[in-house]
């Protein structure tokens, strides 16, 4: 059904709708053609929505309770603990919503780069992404100072520092960042107000995200361009919202383990110590999704150019469509490229442990070696792969598995495992 | 299946790079020990007799020094903790004096204490605390165990974990040899000797026994709701996995009218 087809049965909808089209948007979103290959790396986009309006939600509650004050953050955030109905509860799922969240994210975004979901013309789609990522980890940072525990301090005033590498003007942006001579009272205001903004921040380019989605419609696990609404497609509702649904419960699952039997495994026990300006932790590590970037930053000798290239390996994901010259959007026909992006994965994986570890001797070494991997895996390996690779024979459309070429059923049949 | 061989490759070393993690934070003093709580697991409880001893030893021995602000004296009678009886938790309350005020006069005065309040801090400050303490705060015990990496475990180990200094290590005066603390090094004396308290229990005072319970009271301290949360954890789990299962099911219907399989 086409979206200018619609008009609603009921007279009081038709008279509404001719004023607001919300109804015609619902059909829409119901009836929006999805390919029917989409595997279960495709659900982590409702996954993380879901992971937005949990965060919102017992944020907004936390927020009612949560005191924004040097003297008083880490005792009201005990209050919250003690004395608050289920405020425990609240607080465990918040904390560790922001672990989830982020593993869903990674998940999300690994995902779009094996099958290619960022090539033409879904680089805005991706780009906006990119931005929410960003926000994401301004907003997981900012909430990490406010319980105002020893990592909070040390945390904030380490990456607060980073800015003080700017020439000339550094000092003075890292003071007014501050709104003090050190990270203080002041800094944790702010942050506690920006922390409330950048959800809402987010939620307005998850709307975008998904709008420009629905434009050229999704990617799927084959990677070729699909005729919409064909027998290649399913209306969204209800094959699309039942799997996500499926795929959502799996994950709460999950999320609840962490929440009920295990909700400070993944943060840091010095976060229990009240925040103290003249006690330095033994290492200040940020949260654990933080960590590549870290490593990265610590791996370069000199403070500027350390901030530069950690910022730059997030910024270099931003030209990544046009970095990538392989016509074929899906890793399953790509043979070399595949092995290269599970060794990029492995870079990732690796530098977030260096991350964790002290920046000496041999981890200082490793932490090197996968910075230039990682700059390397997108300046030369895409661009190169690219051009030189010999792709696997492509399907025609995703209901016939045709080959293009020579036709090997077995082929066929391994990239169909693949899939 | 080169595919295949990298992927292996990737978990052999992620595991080991996980594994050496582990070493890693040893670092230079001892693995603490690793005790069998009652409150560890999916269905961990603590143990109810433990958890009253080991306030007696904190009362007796640790809240001279140690201040414990987070807690109230309520929290000893609610369900999952201590569970003393309302006239205890009273009688406990009333044995410590608070200063209040100040009263209509604008004076200060002193009154005996109720379930409402705080636990009474020993020191007016935490200046005083560290004046008093040869320059080392005590720290404030309220989520002590989840401050300290390896938690219950290590507040156990260092407290039996003093011994006499290794030949080559001199320590200053007042500084401690402790096999299991960070550093080795630590400021405050072994807190704890046989029968430095009398359980009216009858149970034998011995410097583990007491270890075990006041380690036990503090756990419950730092997690309070570690009881509730764990059996809420419990039914929210049984909850999904039964609504999965149906969505799961529902699922293979409605996806059963495509020739496609999910």
């Amino acid at each position: 059904m086409s979206d200018h087809d619609y008009t609603p049965k009921s007279k009081a909808g038709k008279w509404f709708n001719d004023r607001l089209p919300l109804l015609t948007l619902g059909a829409h979103l119901t009836d929006y053609p999805t390919p029917k290959n989409l595997n279960y790396w495709w659900t982590f986009g409702g996954i993380l929505t879901f992971c937005l309006l949990t965060q919102i939600i017992t944020g907004i509650v936390l927020a009612m309770h949560y005191v924004a004050h040097a003297d008083l953050a880490f005792a009201s955030v005990e209050h919250i603990m003690r004395d608050v109905n289920y405020g425990w509860l609240i607080r465990y799922i918040h904390s560790n919503g922001a672990s989830m969240f982020f593993l869903a994210v990674y998940i999300h975004i690994f995902r779009s780069l094996f099958y290619g979901s960022y090539k033409s013309p879904r680089e805005v789609i991706w780009i906006i992404g990119l931005l929410i990522y960003l926000l994401m980890m301004a907003a997981a940072f900012m909430g990490y100072v406010l319980p105002w525990g020893q990592m909070s301090f040390w945390g904030a005033t380490v990456i607060t520092n980073l800015f003080s590498a700017i020439p000339l003007v550094g000092e003075s942006i890292t003071t007014w960042l501050w709104g003090a001579y050190s990270v203080d009272n002041p800094t944790l205001n702010r942050f506690f107000s920006l922390h409330y903004l950048i959800p809402f921040l987010i939620l307005g380019l998850v709307v975008l995200h998904i709008w420009a989605l629905h434009v050229p419609g999704n990617n799927n696990p084959v990677g070729i361009d699909i005729k919409k609404p064909s027998k290649d497609t399913v209306p969204f509702h209800p094959y699309i919202t039942i799997k996500d649904t499926f795929a959502l419960l799996m994950f709460m699952i999950v999320f609840a383990g962490f929440v009920f039997f295990s909700p400070n495994v993944l943060g840091h026990s010095d976060n229990y110590i009240p925040a103290n300006p003249l006690v330095t932790p033994a290492h200040i590590v940020p949260e654990w999704y933080l960590l590549p970037f870290y490593a990265i930053l610590r791996s370069v000798p000199d403070k500027l150019g350390g901030v530069i290239l950690m910022f730059g390996a997030i910024f270099i994901l931003f030209v990544l469509p046009w970095l990538d010259t392989s016509k074929v959007r899906s890793a399953v026909f790509r043979p070399i490229y595949r092995q290269f992006y599970w060794i990029f994965v492995l870079d990732v994986l690796m530098l977030g442990y260096m991350g964790a570890m002290p920046a000496e001797g041999i981890y200082l070494v490793l932490a090197r070696v996968g910075t230039i991997y990682y700059f390397a895996h997108f300046i030369i390996v895409m661009p190169v792969v690219g051009l030189l690779e010999k792709t696997d024979p492509i399907p025609m459309s995703i209901s016939e598995p045709v080959l293009t070429g020579g036709a090997d059923p077995a082929l066929a049949r391994k990239d169909n495992e693949k899939i | 299946m080169k595919r295949f061989n990298i992927k292996s490759l990737l978990f052999i070393i992620t595991f080991l790079l996980a594994s050496s993690a582990k070493l890693h934070s040893a670092g230079e003093s001892t693995e603490p020990l690793k005790v069998d709580w009652s409150f560890k697991g999916v269905t961990g409880k603590f143990d109810r007799a433990s958890l009253q001893r080991g306030f007696q030893v904190y009362k007796e021995v640790c809240s001279s020094c140690h201040s414990m602000q987070y807690l109230s004296y309520r929290n000893l009678g609610e369900p999952g903790g201590p569970e003393f009886s309302e006239q205890e938790v009273k009688a406990i309350a009333a044995s410590v004096e608070i200063t209040d005020g100040p009263d209509d006069q604008g004076e200060m005065f002193t009154r005996p204490g109720r379930p409402a309040d705080k636990f009474k801090n020993p020191y007016p400050n935490v200046k005083a605390s560290i004046a008093a303490n040869g320059g080392a705060y005590p720290p404030d015990m309220s989520v002590l165990v989840k401050a300290r990496p390896g938690g219950s475990n290590y507040i156990y180990s260092v407290l039996v974990g003093y011994e006499d200094p290794p030949a080559g290590v001199t320590l200053d005066d007042g500084v401690y040899y402790n096999k299991y603390m960070i550093g080795n090094k630590i400021k405050m004396s072994s807190p704890l000797s046989d029968d430095i308290v009398e359980y009216s229990d009858g149970t034998q005072a011995t410097v583990d026994q007491m270890a075990k319970d006041v380690t036990t009271f503090l756990s419950w301290a730092a997690e309070p709701e570690l009881e509730e949360r764990h059996r809420t954890g419990v039914k929210v789990i049984i909850y999904l996995i039964l609504l999965t299962t149906l969505v799961y099911l529902s699922m293979k219907k409605i996806w059963s009218r495509v020739d496609t399989e999910v």
